[in-house]
């Protein structure tokens, strides 16, 4: 169970040095140019006052665009290896909300099920992560239909919720309790606050469960046709969403040598299953949609117990023909 | 803590090249690393991910079997980027290995049982790999059948193991080549895979059929098995879905709840049916 205290804003302010000066990075949410993004800060001064979300997840801490794999150098005869090693900074993300704090799960599924991947655990065991709770929701989000919730604590280290004067601070993990060791003078006796009256309150709208028995005997219906006509195929959504995980492996050589890149993919593109033979086992935009919907509400929960869509709603907001992925989810669960 | 790089190939020194037919070569690879050649095991059916450093990586079955010890061999044809860079390679060259990746033929299964191979085109490698395996295991099965065809006589590959196996007894070998692609001294069969199966009257009593080739032969085999009376769960396959990662991350080859480079590339039919179609 989590202990709950109270962080006055002075006190965070006092947090954000104290970090600073273990040597972490802290990254917020931060405007700029009109979009709202994650960035190095300093004081909570600089984070956004105003945001629902960031445009991009935060995935890329943990799960860069682009990550070198390996390199080399090669002679006439001769190849040498060079093994990479990700530099993982030690970071604390501060200010995402509970529904990307929970995406780091899915990922982490992907990333360990059976190989385990080393840049990805490099990078998640020196991340921290300090969500807070959300007291605003837009059209896009449903987080609270896919079972979590504006003030969900899961994949939080510490959640923060805001109240007078500061923030209710829940310390749910031990990498959080590291975190209240390095000042625990900061971190004051909570005050009993009731946190479901502060979080936004979200309307569930449809039933995740039902969808995914569903999904199985639904993979001829016309609607997927329907609903991926205007996908212009662009992979926004995916690039944008915190748990997809889908990567290519790219090479970036010149005749002496080389480096191996992993860079992050889509199984929007055409490109993304075509063989070398030209056959493409998803020919249509429309497969490649109910890809995206079955990967996420299907198959993750049949090979990882868990759903691969935290409801935080990124790929609504950036879709450029406003593909809305909520009202089609709706849609497919009154089919 | 220091974890491996699951991304990391071996080097593999190229000793032995063959032209199969146009455009297409096997490679004998051997292990430049004494303690990575020793360690090494694998079992038929499997794949791995062969680079040509400056190029990128391919997807190839292991297409030499286990009970060959000291290499590993690959068959491929020339057809983008990473394969023509191989395709460029001398002996005494380096590439890369990863693996091995994948499930396996359920030999252990197949025992006391009659096989039949039947491959078309450039399918014929995953099926090496199985068939020396059982080969060099004579004694486990019963009837060995292989049912070999390509568009042409130069089409064949492996033309000098063919031979082999046409002089063995304990080896029934089939080939053909479709109609027009025979030379004036072409002593096998003239015509598609599927008749030429059917009209080899096997028996599906305690037979399992094992099918590797272009989607429109395998479209066209599994119909004339079935009428044979081969169940689903006697008819195996192997799935060729574009890979990247070969470890079940990058989501390239997933089709349903299955990713073909884990939970395949070998299926059986049955398997297969309970799966969407995406392959
Ligand atoms: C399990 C398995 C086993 C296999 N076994 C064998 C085997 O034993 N022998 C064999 O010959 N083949 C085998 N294959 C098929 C083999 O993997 C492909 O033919 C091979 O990877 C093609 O590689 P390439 O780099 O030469 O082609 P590519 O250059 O990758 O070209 C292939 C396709 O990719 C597209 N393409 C080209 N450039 C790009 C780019 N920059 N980005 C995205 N797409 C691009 C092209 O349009 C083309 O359609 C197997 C495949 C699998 C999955
Ligand atoms: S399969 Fe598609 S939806 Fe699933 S993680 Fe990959 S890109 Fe995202
Ligand atoms: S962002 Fe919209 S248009 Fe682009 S691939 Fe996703 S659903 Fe299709
Ligand atoms: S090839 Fe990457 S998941 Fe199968």
């Amino acid at each position: 169970m989590a202990d709950t205290f109270k962080l006055t804003h002075e006190n965070l302010d006092g947090l954000f040095a104290v970090l600073r000066k273990d040597g972490r990075r802290v990254l917020a949410p931060v405007d700029a140019d009109g979009r709202t993004e994650l960035n190095d800060v300093e004081k909570p001064g600089q984070v956004s006052k105003s945001y629902i979300q960031t445009i991009m997840s935060a995935k890329d801490v943990v799960f860069p665009k682009v990550e070198r794999l390996l390199s080399y150098t090669t002679e006439p005869g001769s190849v040498e290896l060079h093994d990479a090693e990700p530099h993982a900074l030690p970071t604390v993300l501060f200010g995402v909300r509970p529904c990307e704090a929970k995406a780091f799960g899915a990922l982490d599924a992907v990333f360990n099920w059976d190989y385990r991947d080393k840049f990805f655990n490099a990078r998640l065991e020196k991340m921290a992560v300090i969500g807070v709770s959300c007291t605003k929701a837009d059209d896009a989000c449903f987080c609270t239909s896919v079972g979590g919730g504006p003030a969900d604590t899961k994949g939080s280290d510490i959640l923060l919720t805001p109240i007078d004067g500061g923030y209710l601070a829940e310390v749910l993990t031990d990498k959080g309790k590291a975190i209240q060791a390095l000042a625990p003078q900061l971190f004051t006796p909570g005050n009993g606050v009731d946190k479901a009256m502060i979080a936004a309150k979200l309307e569930q709208a449809f039933d995740q469960p039902a969808l995914t028995a569903k999904l199985p005997g639904m993979f001829e219906n016309k609607l997927w046709e329907g609903q991926s006509l205007r996908c212009i195929g662009c992979g926004a959504c995916a690039y944008v969403c915190p748990t997809c995980v889908c990567f290519d492996i790219q090479e970036e050589a010149d005749p002496k040598q080389g480096q191996r890149l992993r860079c992050w993919d889509s199984c929007g593109f055409s490109m993304f299953t075509l063989h070398a033979s030209g056959h493409n086992p998803r020919e249509t935009q429309s497969a490649r949609w109910r890809q995206r919907i079955y990967h996420k509400f299907s198959t993750y929960p049949e090979r990882y117990q868990m759903l691969g869509c935290v409801g935080c709603g990124k790929c609504t907001r950036a879709c450029p023909v406003d593909m809305n992925l909520r009202e089609h989810l709706v849609e497919a669960a009154n089919a | 803590m220091t974890e491996k790089n699951i991304y990391l190939p071996y080097l593999m020194r190229i000793t032995q090249i063959t032209e199969e037919s146009p455009a297409v070569k096997t490679f004998r690879l051997e292990f430049v690393d004494e303690v990575a050649a020793q360690n090494f095991n694998f079992k038929t059916g499997q794949f791995g991910l062969y680079s040509a450093f400056g190029e990128g990586e391919s997807t190839f079955c292991i297409a030499s079997s286990p009970t060959r010890k000291g290499y590993i061999e690959c068959t491929f044809r020339e057809v983008g980027r990473v394969t023509a860079a191989l395709a460029d390679k001398e002996v005494g060259d380096i590439v890369g290995f990863r693996g091995p990746y994948g499930n396996v033929f359920p030999l252990e299964a197949w025992k006391g049982k009659n096989l039949v191979f039947i491959a078309g085109g450039i399918a014929l490698p995953p099926l090496r790999s199985v068939i020396w395996n059982c080969l060099d295991l004579r004694d486990w099965f019963k009837d060995i059948t292989v049912v070999y065809g390509a568009r042409s006589v130069a089409d064949l590959v492996y033309k000098h193991e063919l031979k082999e196996w046409n002089e063995r007894t304990d080896i029934n070998l089939v080939t053909t080549v479709d109609p027009g692609g025979e030379t004036p001294d072409w002593t096998g069969k003239v015509g598609f895979v599927p008749p030429v199966v059917e009209q080899l009257g096997l028996s599906a009593e305690n037979t399992v059929a094992i099918v590797c080739g272009p989607p429109i032969m395998i479209k066209l085999t599994l119909p004339v098995l079935e009428k044979l009376g081969f169940a689903p769960d006697q008819i195996f396959t192997t799935l060729e879905n574009r890979m990247k990662c070969g470890l079940g991350k990058c989501g390239r080859c997933n089709t349903g709840s299955s990713y073909v480079c884990k939970d395949g590339p070998v299926y059986t039919l049955a398997q297969l049916n309970e799966l969407p179609a995406e392959y």
